[in-house]
């Protein structure tokens, strides 16, 4: 029975109810940091990171936290550790941070993380909070990761920095997208993905779907 | 009982102590990690511009063998002393911000719109074994597109002859401008000339250089769909390699040898 709700809670951000594709959530670091597949993975590991582990404290103090106050306290966790999170990247991956650049701090304003908080943390135990914070950093992870690999692979004829398309400017065949090499490319890929993932699942294209999510979890 | 005045105070002040504990740990612990990093980052660029650099062998030791020399951008003069700075940690993108040790430039003469020059420069010698004077390393920035480019252009000793060019930032577009850091584009300016009887000639023009053309050995070609940053690194030689720049500093290396 118990190992059956941590596998629903742990599988259904991922394609489901993934918070990209679902609660349209997280979408400017989408934007931002999928044009080089290497970026992208330290992005998703941190944000994945922070979701986790603020889900957890988080459940930890939840019955302590006064509900006046507990936007305030959930943003203060969060903010410490995605502070701890960017301290980490600038002194052992120097160079990833460098290209991240602001967006590793704006994972503090990532509707995903507060909104597991929110929603989830706050009212289950802890164990099972990290799980959820896991899972849902996983779903933004798989979008993200798909994204990039798109973008870099017909942008610049590279994955992770190994050329498989030879650019013409280098000698080769391949004429990039240039496209796919501006942020908003994103946008249309994950567009494109929503459609596909409620072309599949069509009750997600209900409009109280949302809303019925919602309660579901509440 | 959660929401009582004293509990909310106490929860918020304990969170936000142990919060603070974490972030100042962390922030003070590694603190030393992250400048040697900003650090090296910095040095490797400046290797790489010089062409000496090895990615197995330590950073600091290979930095040995550059000298950094301050510059004094009017009279061309290098030395090591200057108020007691670090010349190590001397920073001049740093220096150039302070109302204290810069300049502004006058608008008419800011090609690179850079809007202020620090007083006193810093630049990087490598000699040979011999204590010959092999290579001369010298910072640059000036606005492309979107921002300032930074970057470091290596001169040989014949103090007239590009050896290597390296931005370590800049926020031109991915694809077109951003290819500033492409190495066939790099590679393209090694050999290429800057003064043509003491006038500067060097250019990024528009399109492929006509190999035919006697002005040839000082042009290189421009970044397709990227003129204005093509434009904006023309601008920058043409400001740091004129009297503002190290003209002066070239010309006193060349007649003193």
């Amino acid at each position: 029975m118990m190992g059956k709700r941590y596998k629903q809670v742990f599988f259904r951000p991922l394609i489901e109810e993934n918070p990209i594709t679902l609660q349209i959530l997280g979408i400017c670091s989408a934007l931002a940091v999928t044009s080089n597949l290497s970026v992208t993975l330290i992005m998703c590991l941190a944000l994945t990171a922070v979701v986790s582990f603020s889900n957890l404290f988080i459940s930890i103090i939840r019955k302590h936290i006064p509900n006046s106050v507990r936007i305030i306290i959930q943003m203060t966790i969060i903010a410490s550790l995605v502070i701890v999170v960017d301290e980490l990247l600038k002194a052992y991956d120097y160079e990833t941070s460098k290209k991240l650049t602001v967006f590793v701090g704006l994972i503090i304003t990532n509707c995903i993380v507060m909104g597991r908080a929110e929603t989830f943390a706050m009212k289950e135990k802890p164990l099972i909070s990290f799980v959820d914070g896991l899972a849902n950093g996983l779903g933004y992870s798989l979008i993200l990761i798909t994204v990039a690999i798109v973008r870099e692979l017909f942008g610049y004829g590279t994955l992770m920095g190994y050329e498989l398309l030879p650019l013409i400017s280098n000698g080769g065949w391949y004429q990039p997208n240039n496209l796919l090499v501006l942020p908003p490319s994103s946008f249309i890929l994950i567009g494109l993905m929503i459609w596909a993932i409620r072309t599949y699942k069509k009750d997600q294209m209900v409009g109280d779907y949302l809303v019925r999510y919602q309660l579901k979890i509440i | 009982m959660n929401d009582s005045i004293i509990k909310t105070l106490v929860v918020s002040f304990m969170v936000c102590l142990f919060c603070s504990l974490i972030v100042s740990y962390a922030a003070v612990s590694l603190r030393e990690t992250q400048n040697i990093n900003k650090l090296n980052d910095q040095r490797i660029k400046i290797l790489k511009t010089a062409s000496i650099y090895k990615a197995n062998i330590s950073i600091e030791e290979q930095f040995l063998k550059l000298t950094p020399k301050f510059v004094n951008f009017s009279s061309g003069e290098l030395f090591d002393e200057y108020e007691g700075f670090d010349i190590d940690m001397y920073d001049p993108v740093y220096f150039s911000k302070q109302p204290k040790y810069s300049t502004p430039i006058p608008s008419k003469e800011d090609i690179a719109v850079i809007k202020n020059k620090e007083n006193i420069g810093k630049i990087y010698l490598l000699k040979n074994q011999n204590n010959q004077l092999e290579k001369i390393i010298l910072p640059i920035r000036g606005y492309g597109l979107w921002g300032i480019l930074y970057g470091y252009i290596a001169i040989d000793s014949d103090l007239n002859t590009v050896r290597g060019l390296e931005f370590y930032a800049h926020k031109e577009t991915p694809g077109l401008g951003a290819e500033v850091d492409n190495p066939k584009w790099k590679a393209l300016w090694d050999g290429k000339k800057i003064y043509k009887d003491e006038q500067i000639q060097l250019k990024v023009i528009k399109g492929k250089v006509d190999p035919s053309n006697i002005l040839a050995e000082y042009q290189v070609d421009g970044l397709s769909g990227a003129t204005l940053t093509s434009r904006g690194v023309t601008n920058m030689i043409s400001f740091w390699f004129s009297d503002s720049g190290y003209k002066e500093t070239l010309m006193k290396l060349k007649y003193d040898g």
